[in-house]
C-alpha cells in the first residue's frame, strides 16, 4: 500500500517536473516583458508589476509593426504557394503509377533534408539575378525549398490512403483529373491541408538563416531577424524588456494555434516524420 | 466531411506486373506529368540549381561583390600547398584550416550529445504520456510549448535567463548553493557549449517525445498484460519488450534529429555569437560566405557539409526503410 502511494507520488512529481520545465521559460519571458525600469534587473519568481511600457516601446520605436506584417505576408504566401503546387503533385505521386515515381519521391525526401547552408551561396546569386534581394518575395521564393518537399510528402502519404472507389466512380462519370482533385479529393483533404499548412506556416514564421542573409534593411526584415538584431542605445545596453515583449508578441499567436490544433499537429508531425 | 479517414490497405490503381496500356492509362500518365511539372520547376530553381552553383563556386575564386568574374581554381579552396625553396611546405584551404576542423568537432559533439540526451528525455516524456492518468492532456499541451516557440525567441529567452548579472538561473543556483559565484554561461569558454545544449535539448525533446509516443502507441496492449501475468518487472519489460518494439520508430526519429542537429545555425548564432567553442559548420560557412567576403571558401565549407549530410541521408533512407512505393503502404 505504502509502496503504491510512493510510486504514485513519484510519478506525479515527474509529471510536475515535465510541465514546469516546459512552461517556465515562457512564463519568465512574459513576466519580464511586463517589468520596466530598474525592476527589470531584479530577479523575481512571481509577477510584481504590470507595466505596458515595453509593449508600447516595441510598437512605437523602429520597424517592428512592419516586421510583423512582413512575417505574416511571407508565411501566408509561402503556405498558399506550397499547398497549391503540392496538391497537384501529391495527386500525381499517390494516384498514378509512372516510371521514376520512386526516384522522384526519394529526391523530394532528400531535398527536405538539405542543409540550408548548402544552397545559400547559389540562392544568393539566383535571388540577386531575379532582383529579389532585400524583398519579401525573395524570402517567399526561397522558403519553398523546405515547405514544398514537406507538404508534397505529407499530402502524398495522406492521399494514397483515400479509398480508390470514389476516384473510380468519378472516372466512370467522366470527370477529368483536375475535377477529381478539386471536387472529389479537396473536400476529403481538408484535415490534411490544415495540418500541413499549419506546420509549413510555423516553419516559415520561424525561419532565420535565409531571412538574415537575403534582407538587409529594417523594413524588409521578418520578426525573427528583427528580434535577433534588436539593440539598445549602446552596444552594451541590451534592451531585454523590449526583446521579451517582442518575443511574447510573436510567440503567443503561435502557441495559441498549436494548442488549438494540437491533435492535428501531432498527427501531422508523426505522419510526415518531418520537422516543422 | 471533416472526419479523419482511415482506409484499409488499398490496391494500387494499375496493378504492377501487367501494365494496362489503355487510353485511360496513357492519358492519366500524361496528366500526372503535367501536374508534377510546377513542383519540379520550383524545386529545380530553388534547390537543384543553387546547389549546383554552390558546388561550382567552391571550385572558383568568386567573391561576394563580383560573382560573375569567378574563375576556376580547381581544388585550391579545399586543399592547396606551396613548397618554398627551403623545402618547407605550406598548406592552405578548408581541409588544412584548424578553424574548420574545430567547427566540425563542435558540430559532431553538439549533434551526438544533444540527440542522445533528447532521446533519453524524449523516451521518459513519451512513457509518461503513454500512461493513463488524469491531466495527460495538460502535459501534452505543455510540452508543445517549447516546440512552438521560434528558435530565435527561445535563444533570446534563455540568454536572458542565463544572463551573468541579472539571470534567474544564476540566482536560483546561488540560492540552492549549487554555485558560489555568478557564471557567464553563454560567454565563458567552459560553459558556452553547455548553454547551447541545454536550450536545444529543451526545445527539441518534445518533437522526439511525440515521435516515440507514436511508436509506443502502436505496441499492442495485450503484450504488457502477458508480461504482467508472467511476473516480469517493469524495468525488464522496458528493455526486453518496449525498447525492441519501439526501435524502428526510435531509429527514424534519432537519425532525423541527427541530420537536423548537424546543420544547426540559428540557435548558436544568437545565443553564443563569436564563441569558438560553439561555432558549427553552418555558422562558419555563413561567416565566410557573407561576413568575411570569402565566398568561394565558404562555398567549399557548405559543400563539405552537404556531402556529409548526404551520406547520412542515404544511411537514413537505407536504415529507415522508408516506403517509396507510393502505391500500397
Amino acid at each position: 500500500m505504502l509502496w503504491a502511494y510512493t510510486k504514485k507520488t513519484a510519478f506525479y512529481l515527474l509529471v510536475l517536473a515535465i510541465i514546469f520545465q516546459a512552461v517556465f521559460p515562457f512564463y519568465y519571458a512574459i513576466l519580464t516583458s511586463f517589468k520596466s525600469g530598474t525592476s527589470l534587473f531584479e530577479v523575481n519568481y512571481w509577477p510584481t508589476m504590470i507595466s505596458w511600457d515595453n509593449y508600447v516601446s516595441v510598437f512605437r520605436s523602429g520597424s517592428f509593426p512592419q516586421n510583423l506584417l512582413n512575417s505574416i505576408v511571407v508565411a501566408t504566401l509561402t503556405v498558399a504557394l506550397s499547398l497549391l503546387f503540392a496538391v497537384t503533385a501529391a495527386y500525381a505521386l499517390s494516384r498514378v503509377r509512372f516510371r521514376g515515381r520512386s526516384l522522384m519521391l526519394l529526391t523530394i525526401l532528400s531535398v527536405s533534408m538539405f542543409p540550408q547552408i548548402a544552397v545559400l551561396a547559389g540562392l544568393f546569386e539566383v535571388i540577386r539575378a531575379f532582383g529579389l534581394f532585400n524583398t519579401i518575395w525573395g524570402l517567399i521564393f526561397s522558403y519553398t525549398i523546405f515547405t514544398l518537399p514537406f507538404t508534397v510528402w505529407v499530402l502524398t502519404t495522406f492521399m494514397r490512403d483515400l479509398p480508390i472507389e470514389i476516384e473510380e466512380a468519378a472516372i466512370v462519370d467522366g470527370a477529368k483529373p483536375w475535377t477529381i482533385i478539386t471536387r472529389v479529393f479537396m473536400p476529403l483533404m481538408w484535415p490534411a491541408l490544415v495540418t500541413t499548412g499549419l506546420l509549413a506556416f510555423i516553419a516559415a514564421w520561424n525561419e532565420f538563416l535565409f531571412a538574415l542573409t537575403f534582407t538587409s534593411s529594417n523594413s524588409t526584415r521578418t520578426v525573427p531577424v528583427a528580434i535577433a538584431l534588436l539593440s539598445g542605445a549602446s552596444q552594451f545596453e541590451i534592451p531585454w524588456g523590449t526583446i521579451m515583449a517582442a518575443s511574447v508578441i510573436v510567440t503567443v499567436p503561435l502557441v495559441a494555434l498549436v494548442l488549438i490544433f494540437q491533435r492535428k499537429i501531432i498527427s501531422g508531425l508523426t505522419a510526415g516524420g518531418v520537422k516543422g | 466531411m471533416t472526419t479523419e479517414i482511415r482506409a484499409p490497405v488499398l490496391a494500387p490503381l494499375a496493378k504492377p506486373g501487367k501494365p494496362i496500356r489503355s487510353e485511360l492509362f496513357v492519358s492519366r500518365t500524361r496528366t500526372a506529368m503535367l501536374f508534377l511539372l510546377p513542383m519540379i520547376i520550383v524545386l529545380l530553381v530553388v534547390a537543384g540549381w543553387p546547389l549546383y552553383r554552390t558546388i561550382y563556386f567552391s571550385f572558383t575564386n568568386a567573391s561576394l561583390s563580383n560573382l560573375g568574374a569567378a574563375q576556376f581554381v580547381g581544388f585550391k579552396n579545399y586543399l592547396g600547398w606551396v613548397t618554398l625553396k627551403s623545402g618547407k611546405t605550406f598548406y592552405s584551404g578548408v581541409l588544412a584550416d584548424p578553424a574548420w576542423w574545430n567547427a566540425v568537432w563542435n558540430t559532431l559533439r553538439f549533434a551526438v550529445i544533444s540527440v542522445s540526451l533528447e532521446t533519453v528525455f524524449g523516451m521518459i516524456v513519451a512513457l509518461v504520456l503513454n500512461a493513463e492518468f488524469q491531466g495527460r492532456g495538460i502535459v501534452r499541451a505543455a510540452i508543445l510549448i517549447p516546440w512552438a516557440i521560434p528558435t530565435i525567441v527561445s535563444a533570446k529567452m534563455w540568454s536572458w535567463m542565463l544572463n551573468d548579472q541579472f539571470g534567474i538561473i544564476n540566482d536560483l543556483f546561488l540560492r540552492l548553493h549549487l554555485i558560489d559565484h555568478k557564471i557567464a554561461w553563454t560567454a565563458s569558454a567552459d560553459t558556452a557549449m553547455t548553454a547551447v545544449l541545454v536550450v536545444d535539448i529543451w526545445k527539441t525533446t518534445p518533437f522526439m517525445a511525440l515521435l516515440i509516443l507514436a511508436g509506443l502507441q502502436m505496441i499492442p496492449k495485450d503484450i504488457y498484460e502477458a508480461t504482467r501475468i508472467d511476473g516480469v518487472g517493469p524495468i525488464k519489460t522496458f528493455f526486453r519488450v518496449t525498447l525492441p518494439l519501439v526501435r524502428p520508430a526510435l531509429m527514424v526519429a534519432v537519425i532525423f534529429r541527427l541530420l537536423d542537429a548537424m546543420r544547426i545555425f540559428d540557435l548558436i548564432y544568437v545565443l553564443t555569437p563569436n564563441s569558438a567553442q560553439t561555432k558549427t559548420m553552418s555558422v562558419i560557412a555563413r561567416e565566410n560566405l557573407i561576413d568575411f567576403d570569402k565566398f568561394a571558401y565558404g562555398s567549399a565549407q557548405s559543400t563539405l557539409l552537404f556531402v556529409l549530410i548526404a551520406i547520412m541521408t542515404i544511411a537514413y533512407i537505407w536504415l529507415g526503410r522508408v516506403n517509396l512505393d507510393g502505391g500500397d503502404r
